[in-house]
């Protein structure tokens, strides 16, 4: 019995501080070490910042170049899904096109209205845009982000939306010199405040780790408003001043709890980031 | 003793191929996400460290597992040093097989492989969840455990064929 938790100390020990002839450190070593970058890590540690934002430098570019032929697999495969169904989709699409024509002459009247009531009550929204493109498309099982390529060095700050063509995508979580990282609205951790449209319903839009959102912290009664036949439309509600409000977001068609992203976020190559200050009379 | 081959270019860069392909893994994350297979994923960086650090660990360096960590969590967006934390461990159970292993066996090699991505993964998920307060789906370790074990024996087929191309290479 005791020669046996002999030879398991042994076997251990020596796990952890042999090296051969070609290894410099020993396992010990860089278990310790990597549990103080951890640590230290966790408390924001000067040094560890420095050393991160150096592999972030080298990493992002150097992941960019090695996920291209993933990229471009991921691609092909994704051309010949659309290939399949081109047909369907022309048919559905040429019905939606005519129904947006219609819309679109109402929307005009709409848009030229809305700026009239601003001017009215002296209220204007100044945004600004920074286009970037995609450098790594990451879609992780567990974390839902992109890499772009413009930093601080472009004047992009924490926190400021990303749009892919006019709907939002996510925001800026990470901010380097020349790349910064944006965390998808289909990420687990992100939540944010949401207006839903035609019913006036504001709710929080959380990621569910998939392709879709669901709607949170709506009281039971309301849930009622949304067993309505019509599609509902979900905007960015603006509230906490972090979104420009109305940004369209996706829509909920089947199921009430659902959000169908207008976006799709493994196919963008080009994104537009945007920061807006509401400037009024107060 | 000089060699009767010369050493040519291909044969010193294929003795550096693990940690290549660990370097462009780690960068990569190969996981075939693409295919958009519901929960399907595998984690190649485990079975690859878990392969060479257990066959040939000085084709593998304990050093160049550390820094593929650092990028991983750079890569991934994780707390820098949790990926290396959690390779290296992996290094651990493969350097105390190697003690304890007389005659390898591919059977033993793949339970500890189990036991091995099983115990690194829960590590890593309860160090997310309760000291970094990150929303993680356990499911979805417990499923990416689940097909990195199942994939072993196919990787562990490719990984065989090139360990005999660089030992052949290195005895000439």
């Amino acid at each position: 019995m005791a020669s046996s938790r002999d030879d398991f100390v042994i076997a251990i020990r020596s796990a952890f501080l042999s090296k051969s002839y070609k290894q410099k450190f020993s396992l010990l070593t860089l278990l310790f070490l990597s549990l103080i970058v951890l640590v230290l890590g966790t408390f924001n540690f000067k040094a560890v910042q420095y050393l991160k934002m150096g592999i972030n430098e080298v990493a992002y570019r150097s992941s960019f170049i090695a996920s291209i032929p993933e990229n471009y697999i991921q691609k092909l495969n994704i051309q010949f899904k659309e290939h399949m169904k081109v047909y369907k989709n022309y048919k559905k699409k040429e019905l939606l096109f005519d129904e947006l024509k219609k819309k679109q002459l109402s929307n005009e009247f709409l848009i030229s209205e809305n700026n009239r009531l601003r001017e009215l009550i002296n209220e204007s929204i100044q945004s600004k845009d920074i286009y970037a493109k995609v450098l790594i498309d990451r879609n992780s099982p567990y974390l839902k982000s992109i890499i772009l390529n413009k930093g601080s060095k472009d004047n992009v700050k924490l926190g400021m939306a990303v749009l892919d063509d006019s709907y939002l995508v996510g925001k800026i979580i990470e901010v380097n010199y020349t790349n910064s990282r944006v965390l998808l609205l289909s990420d687990l951790n992100s939540k944010i405040p949401v207006l839903l449209e035609p019913q006036s319903l504001h709710a929080v839009l959380s990621g569910s780790g998939k392709n879709y959102g669901v709607i949170e912290y709506t009281k039971e009664e309301h849930n009622n408003k949304l067993d309505i036949e019509d599609k509902i439309v979900v905007y960015t509600s603006g509230y906490g001043g972090l979104f420009k409000p109305g940004l369209p977001v996706g829509e909920i068609t089947e199921n009430k709890k659902i959000i169908n992203f207008f976006s799709d976020f493994q196919q963008m190559d080009y994104v537009k980031i945007v920061s807006f200050e509401l400037q009024g009379e107060d | 003793m000089s060699s009767l081959n010369k050493k040519t270019f291909f044969n010193s860069i294929l003795s550096y191929f693990p940690v290549l392909i660990l370097f462009i893994s780690v960068l990569n994350e190969v996981d075939l996400n693409f295919l958009e297979i519901e929960y399907f994923s595998f984690n190649f960086v485990y079975i690859l460290i878990f392969y060479w650090t257990l066959k040939n660990p000085n084709l593998l360096g304990y050093g160049s597992i550390f820094i593929a960590g650092l990028m991983n969590d750079v890569v991934i967006g994780m707390p820098i040093g949790i990926s290396s934390f959690c390779y290296l461990l992996i290094c651990t159970a493969t350097a105390y097989l190697r003690n304890i292993t007389i005659t390898p066996n591919f059977i033993n090699d793949w339970i500890s492989l189990l036991i091995t991505i099983l115990l690194v993964n829960s590590i890593q998920v309860v160090t997310l969840d309760i000291i970094f307060s990150f929303e993680v789906n356990y499911m979805k370790y417990f499923i990416n455990s689940g097909f990195t074990f199942i994939f072993y024996p196919f990787i562990l087929i490719l990984f065989n064929i090139l360990e005999i191309k660089i030992k052949f290479q290195t005895n000439d």
